[in-house]
C-alpha cells in the first residue's frame, strides 16, 4: 500500500479563527481502499481539518494533493468535483425536503428543458435505497419526519451515489442504534473493497479498532501522530488522545 | 374532521392544510352572506373581491420566497408607491412629449420600465442582505422609509393623473375585463391545461413504475379542478356591466339598446388574469426549477444548502429581485385600478402582503410555504375586510378582528404542523 500514490495528501495545513490555532501544521494522507481514523477530543481540530478538505473552510496555508496533483478547494463544489464527499455529523439535510430532493441537492436530475425531474430522482432514490437500506420506504415525506437511522441513510446515500472516491464520515454512528451501526460498518467494508478511501472521525475506540487501518490523533490543533492500528493497543491510542503522547515515548 | 373525508383527501393527494384554508374561506363567505342578507355571495361582490385581491396577492407570491428563505421584506408597500409614481410620471408627463398622447406603445414602455426598476431595486436590497450581511428586516425597514420619501420627491407630492387608457384596462374597471366569450375561452383552456398536466404526471409516474393513485381519485381531482375553474367563469360572467358602461359599449359597436336593457357580462377581470398567470408561473418556478428547489432547501437548512454547493448569497439577491419585479406588477394593477397615482399608494401594503403569506401557511422559521396558499391567504384577508365593511363593523373593530385572525391562523398552522411532526 505504501508504494502507491496517496489518494489524498493534506500537507502542513494551518487554520486560525481569531488568534486561536484550530489546525496547526497538520499533515495526513489516505490511500485507496484504506480507512484512516481521525481521533481526538472535542475541539481537537479534527472536524475543522476535515472541513478544509470538504471545502467548507479554507486553510490559511498548506497544500492538498489529490492523486499526487495539487488541488484547489475553495468551496464544497470544488471538493465534489474531486469526488470528495462528506457525511457531516449534523447530516446537513434540508429537513423540509423529501429524501430524493436531499440526495440530489445541488446536483438535480434535469430534463431536456433544464427543469428538475422529480420522478426520475425518486426512481433513482428508490433504486439505490433498495440496495443500501432495503427497509427504507418513505419517499414522499420531508426527511424531518424520518427516524435517525433513515435520515442517516439519506446522508450516506448522498455521499456514495455520486461515485465518491474519497469519503469523509464525521461521527457516522453517533446517533444510531446497534443494528444501524452494524449496517454502517458493513457499508464501510464494502466501500473499502471498492477502493474508496475513507476518513472516519469517531469518538468510539471500538469503531476505530474494528474499521480503521490507520489512525491519526489530534490534540489542541496539532497532530500527535499517525499509527497502524495493528501496531498499537487501545491503551496506547487512549494515551495519545488524552496525554498527546506518542507510543514508545517515555512517560 | 370526519375520518372518511380525511381518507378521501389523503387518497387524492391534496394537502390537508389547503383543505382547511379553503374550508375557512368558504365558512367566512357563508357567515358574511348571512349577516349581509345575501349581498356578499353575489357575482358583483365576488367580482369586486377578486379585483381588490389581485395587487396584494401578486406580491404575496413573491413574499413566499422571501419568507421561505428566512428573510422578510417590509419595503414592498413603499416600493409599490415609488414605482407607481415613476410609471405615472413616465406615462403622463414624459412619454407623451416624445410619442404623442395616447400612443399605443406608452403602456408597454411604462410597464417594462417599472418592472425593470422593481427588479433592480430588489436586487440592490438583496445584495446588501446577502453579501453585506445586513439583516433583511433592517434593510427593508430602511427601504420602507427611503422609497416612500423618494415617491414624494418624484412629483413633489402631487398626484399624477390620468393614466394611459390602455394601461388603465389592467386595473380591471368595467372595461378592463375579458368579457364573456374570452372568459369562457380562458376557462376552457385552463381546464384542458390542468387535465393534460394531470394525465402527463400520471403517465410519467407509471413509466417509472410507481404505484399510481386510484383512478377514482384522479377523476375526483379533475372534477374538482374543472368545477372550480368553470364555476369561477360562470360567476364572473353573471355580473353584468352597469347601465352607463352598457351605453358606452353599445355606442362603440353601433348597437341599439333594446327597451328591456342589454346584458353584457364583465367576465374575468384583467388584473385577476394577471394574478392567475403570476400564480401559475411562480408555482412552476417553485416546483420545477433548480432556483425554486434551492429557495426551499436554503430555507430548510442554510448550512446544508451551502455545503451542497448552492450559492446562497446570490440566491438572496435573486429572491429579492423577483420580489421587486412582482411589486412592480402589483403597482401596475393598483395604479391602473385607481386611474391615478397618489402619495398614499401602497401604504401598509407590506403588512397585508406578509399577513396574506402567513395566513396562507408560510412559516416565518423558513422552508415552508406555497404559492396557492399565499393567494388564498390574500383572498381571506380581503374577504374579511370587505365583509366587515359590508356588515357595517366599525373601522377600529375591523383592524382588531384582522389582527386576531392573523395570530389565530398562525397558531392553528403551528399546532397542526407540530401534530403532523413536520
Amino acid at each position: 500500500m505504501d508504494k502507491k500514490t496517496p489518494l489524498v495528501e493534506m500537507k502542513n495545513i494551518h487554520l486560525s479563527f481569531g488568534g486561536i490555532k484550530a489546525v496547526d501544521d497538520v499533515s495526513v494522507d489516505l490511500y485507496p481502499g484504506e480507512v484512516v481514523g481521525l481521533l481526538g477530543h472535542n475541539g481537537a481540530g479534527k472536524s475543522t481539518l476535515i472541513k478544509v478538505l470538504s471545502g467548507a473552510y479554507q486553510a490559511d496555508s498548506g497544500e492538498i494533493y489529490v492523486d499526487g496533483e495539487q488541488a484547489t478547494i475553495n468551496n464544497p463544489r470544488d471538493a465534489r468535483a474531486y469526488n470528495i464527499e462528506t457525511i457531516y455529523q449534523t447530516l446537513a439535510l434540508a429537513d423540509n425536503l423529501d429524501a430524493a430532493s436531499n440526495l440530489f441537492l445541488g446536483r438535480e436530475i434535469v430534463n431536456q428543458f433544464g427543469l428538475v425531474d422529480d420522478d426520475a430522482m425518486e426512481a433513482e432514490t428508490r433504486r439505490i435505497m433498495g440496495r443500501l437500506n432495503p427497509n427504507f420506504d418513505n419517499f414522499s415525506s420531508p426527511v424531518a419526519a424520518l427516524s435517525g437511522g433513515q435520515r442517516q441513510s439519506v446522508a450516506i446515500t448522498r455521499a456514495v451515489y455520486f461515485n465518491a472516491r474519497i469519503l469523509i464520515m464525521d461521527e457516522p454512528t453517533a446517533a444510531l442504534g446497534p443494528q444501524e451501526t452494524e449496517m454502517v460498518a458493513e457499508l464501510i467494508n464494502q466501500l473499502k473493497a471498492d477502493g474508496i478511501g475513507i476518513f472516519l472521525i469517531s469518538h468510539d475506540i471500538h469503531d476505530v479498532m474494528d474499521l480503521c487501518d490507520r489512525i491519526s490523533v489530534m490534540k489542541n490543533g496539532k497532530l500527535v501522530g499517525t499509527e497502524n492500528v495493528t501496531d498499537v493497543t487501545d491503551d496506547e491510542i487512549l494515551s495519545m488522545i488524552i496525554l498527546g503522547k506518542k507510543p514508545g515515548q517515555a512517560a | 374532521m370526519n375520518k372518511s373525508i380525511k381518507n378521501f383527501v389523503a387518497a387524492i393527494g391534496i394537502d390537508l392544510r389547503l383543505v382547511g384554508m379553503v374550508g375557512a374561506l368558504v365558512a367566512l363567505w357563508v357567515v358574511f352572506d348571512l349577516f349581509t342578507g345575501g349581498r356578499f355571495l353575489t357575482p358583483r361582490n365576488l367580482f369586486n373581491l377578486s379585483v381588490q385581491t389581485a395587487s396584494v396577492a401578486v406580491m404575496a407570491t413573491g413574499m413566499v420566497f422571501v419568507i421561505v428563505t428566512r428573510h422578510i421584506d417590509l419595503s414592498v408597500g413603499a416600493l409599490l408607491g415609488f414605482i407607481g409614481m415613476i410609471m405615472g410620471t413616465l406615462q403622463v408627463h414624459i412619454l407623451p412629449q416624445y410619442l404623442g398622447l395616447g400612443h399605443w406603445s406608452i403602456w408597454i414602455i411604462t410597464i417594462f420600465a417599472g418592472v425593470s426598476l422593481g427588479a433592480v431595486v430588489g436586487a440592490f436590497q438583496g445584495w446588501i442582505i446577502g453579501y453585506l450581511m445586513v439583516p433583511a428586516f433592517i434593510v427593508t425597514l430602511g427601504g420602507l422609509l427611503v422609497w416612500r420619501g423618494a415617491a414624494w420627491w418624484v412629483t413633489q407630492g402631487q398626484t399624477v393623473a390620468p393614466v394611459d387608457t390602455t394601461f388603465r384596462l389592467l386595473g380591471g374597471g368595467s372595461e378592463g375585463t375579458l368579457g364573456d366569450t374570452l372568459s369562457w375561452t380562458f376557462g376552457v383552456l385552463a381546464t384542458v391545461a390542468a387535465l393534460v398536466m394531470m394525465i402527463q404526471s400520471r403517465r410519467r409516474r407509471a413509466k417509472h413504475g410507481f404505484t399510481p393513485k386510484p383512478l377514482w381519485a384522479e377523476y375526483s381531482l379533475g372534477g374538482i379542478a374543472t368545477f372550480i375553474i368553470m364555476g369561477f367563469v360562470i360567476v364572473m360572467n353573471a355580473y353584468p356591466l352597469p347601465k352607463g358602461a352598457v351605453k358606452r359599449y353599445a355606442a362603440a359597436r353601433d348597437m341599439e339598446i333594446p327597451a328591456e336593457g342589454l346584458f353584457i357580462s364583465h367576465g374575468i377581470a384583467i388584473p385577476v388574469v394577471i394574478l392567475l398567470l403570476v400564480g401559475v408561473a411562480m408555482t412552476f418556478v417553485a416546483k420545477r426549477t433548480r432556483f425554486g428547489r434551492y429557495v426551499f432547501a436554503t430555507g430548510g437548512n442554510p448550512d446544508a444548502a451551502e455545503l451542497s454547493g448552492i450559492n446562497t448569497r446570490m440566491l438572496t439577491v435573486k429572491v429579492f429581485a423577483l420580489m421587486g419585479a412582482l411589486t412592480a406588477i402589483a403597482s401596475v394593477i393598483a395604479s391602473a385600478r385607481l386611474g391615478s397615482v397618489g402619495n398614499d399608494l401602497g401604504v401598509l401594503d407590506e403588512l397585508r402582503v406578509i399577513a396574506a403569506a402567513v395566513i396562507g401557511g408560510t412559516a416565518l422559521s423558513g422552508g415552508i410555504g406555497t404559492i396557492h396558499g399565499a393567494i388564498i391567504g390574500a383572498v381571506i384577508m380581503q374577504s374579511l375586510q370587505s365583509g366587515m365593511a359590508m356588515v357595517g363593523v366599525d373601522a377600529p373593530l375591523q383592524s382588531i378582528v384582522v389582527g386576531v385572525v392573523l395570530v389565530l391562523a398562525v397558531l392553528v398552522d403551528i399546532t397542526y404542523r407540530r401534530r403532523a411532526g413536520l
